[in-house]
């Protein structure tokens, strides 16, 4: 097993613990940053492991919510009525994802991401627009079901499904970059015309890697919703879409843990500064500022650096690969339409 | 002709209102090693993305061992194998050089897009990827990342790279640029090993390389073909001397 995989073992028992102490740490503040750190996973995915930024996450999340949401509010009580919604909702964030992606996958660079963004905003006016997403209202008081038997009204139930799901999703998306698949992707962020010059339709691995991220969020999104019963405008804004790059930058991109930190550290700071009202937004933002200018590999990025800076000297060599995290770039939007040189 | 492996014939490429190649009718024998020369922005770059379609043509058609490849994108011609380097180095900066060649080992398994298997599953193709590193002195550097590579090993392991593919036909852009004298000489003699039972194009500046190894050349300026034949027919032409050797060369 490798040393992340352990890692994320530790975690999983630590998250495991929490039902027992909840004067120490509230079960349901996990359970969010269970599902943001998710999300950011997804993100992470794209933006780290990719090369990709995309300002569509939101949608995906959003899409995904909405489905299981409005699918829970109307078949919630049939048993199999939870996992169907579940399912259908992460099908419709990959549905999304595979229309906004095969549309702007051609283009790179910023002219991507502007596409993404366009096409994001025609998923908000929908939600807007449409009555069964509940328009401004959102959708209230989803019933959470019940899986398998499993009664998941109760939050202790429903804090260990969401640990087990989350952990499925963890390891998804570990899986994804740790594939053969993910080997072309880190090849095609690395270099592009190389890759292609190598036989490979970058194009379609960028695709793939658009609608996997796409359907991670949207594994978050219908988790969210299924926890907090709720679903609002604000899970398919672009506030939604700028916080995620937010948490990844801040965690640390490309490497494994870095969204599941910078998660945690947004969900938190939000969580507990709550009291100083708007302004949480203004430290959020100064943190920010401070992580792009003196660190900008992230919490996690930046410690991984240093251990592989200890662990260069000849006497260490040779540690265990396959752990590309410590490898990853910071990454830079890739300069417009780059032209073949002449 | 049936030893011809790739032709072009009337390859035109204009942008905007300049024509950087004009109607090349460009032959290049199997099995030799030929040489694509001019002075700067004759075109041979042009040339290059033109065959392996990173620029699309204008005009003319490309025809790779008899079928027509003008129309079809990059990756589906180095599937074809016709495969290129890049005039800087093409590495893949984050990855290590044993990954570097293993990219290019992994198409042949057929699971690049398999997002769910593990990647060590790849590990079947350790002993190839280390077997070409030995093959061109990298061995030792299996474990670090490319970026950390000097620059004339950068362009040993894009070689490695290439090779992996096991391309019958190799477009080499500039495979010396920049390199240090020592460097120059291994490369030359690498490129001329590898030539054996291969077909390469190369864009080269280095008129030494090009005397020492290539079968045939071809001077290209302001994106015509100026001349053509063996070093020693080509270097006595009073045209090349004029355009491109100024006479001190030769």
């Amino acid at each position: 097993m490798s040393t992340t995989l352990r890692i994320f073992c530790l975690l999983a028992a630590a998250a495991a613990a929490v039902p027992f102490v909840p004067g120490l740490i509230y079960p349901v503040f996990v359970m969010k940053v269970m599902c943001y750190g998710l999300f950011a996973c997804a993100f992470n995915l794209l933006l780290g492991f990719t090369g990709l930024v995309s300002f569509s996450h939101a949608a995906f999340l959003g899409s995904a919510g909405y489905v299981t949401g409005a699918l829970m509010i109307r078949f919630g009580a049939h048993p199999l009525g939870m996992p169907a919604a579940f399912v259908l909702g992460v099908a419709a964030a990959v549905a999304v994802g595979f229309a906004i992606g095969g549309l702007a996958i051609r283009r790179r660079g910023i002219y991507f991401a502007m596409i993404t963004l366009a096409l994001s905003q025609i998923v908000y006016f929908l939600a807007v627009q449409f009555r069964w997403t509940g328009g401004e209202d959102g959708l209230q008081g989803i019933p959470r079901g019940s899986l398998f038997g499993l009664d998941l009204t109760s939050d202790t139930t429903m804090y260990y499904v969401t640990l087990a799901l989350f952990a499925a999703g963890f390891l998804f998306v570990y899986r994804v970059v740790h594939s053969p698949f993910g080997q072309i992707l880190q090849a095609v962020r690395d270099n592009e015309a190389r890759a292609t010059s190598l036989g490979y339709d970058t194009d379609r691995f960028k695709l793939l890697a658009f609608v996997l991220s796409a359907g991670v969020a949207g594994y978050a999104g219908a988790l969210k919703a299924l926890v907090f019963q709720l679903v609002s405008l604000n899970d398919v804004s672009l506030h939604t879409s700028t916080e995620v790059v937010l948490m990844t930058l801040l965690g640390g991109v490309g490497t494994i843990f870095g969204p599941l930190l910078g998660a945690a550290l947004v969900v938190g700071l939000q969580n507990y500064l709550a009291t100083i009202g708007d302004l949480v937004t203004v430290v959020i933002g100064l943190i920010f500022i401070v992580c792009v200018s003196f660190f900008r590999r992230g919490v996690v990025g930046e410690v991984l650096h240093l251990v592989r800076r200890r662990a260069e000297r000849p006497s260490e060599a040779a540690p265990e690969r396959a752990e590309p995290a410590h490898r990853a770039p910071i990454p830079t939007v890739p300069a417009p339409e780059k032209a073949v040189q002449a | 002709m049936a030893e011809v492996a790739l032709e072009t014939r009337g390859l035109t490429k204009s942008f905007g209102g300049f024509t950087a190649v004009k109607g090349l009718d460009l032959a290049v024998r199997r099995h030799t090693i030929h040489a694509l020369i001019g002075p700067n922005g004759a075109g041979k770059t042009t040339v290059f993305n033109l065959l392996t379609k990173f620029h699309q043509p204008t005009g003319g058609t490309i025809l790779y061992e008899g079928a027509d490849i003008t129309r079809e994108d990059s990756a589906r011609i180095a599937r074809r194998g016709l495969v290129r380097s890049f005039q800087i180095s093409a590495t893949f900066p984050h990855m290590s050089v044993l990954d570097n060649v293993r990219v290019a080992l992994q198409r042949r398994l057929g699971t690049q897009y398999h997002f769910w298997r593990s990647a060590k599953s790849l590990g079947a193709l350790d002993g190839e990827a280390l077997r070409l590193l030995a093959d061109v002195g990298l061995s030792d550097a299996a474990r670090i990342n490319a970026a950390d590579l000097s620059y004339g090993r950068k362009r040993t392991l894009e070689i490695a790279t290439t090779l992996a593919l096991d391309p019958p036909f190799l477009l080499l852009d500039e495979p010396t640029q920049g390199m240090a004298i020592d460097d120059v000489d291994r490369i030359k003699r690498l490129i001329k090993r590898i030539a054996e039972g291969r077909t390469v194009l190369m864009v080269e500046h280095n008129m030494k390389v090009v005397a020492d190894i290539c079968d045939r050349i071809t001077v290209l300026q302001r994106g015509e073909i100026l001349a053509e034949g063996s070093y020693a027919e080509v270097s006595a032409d009073p045209r090349v001397k004029a355009a491109y050797l100024g006479g001190g060369h030769g």
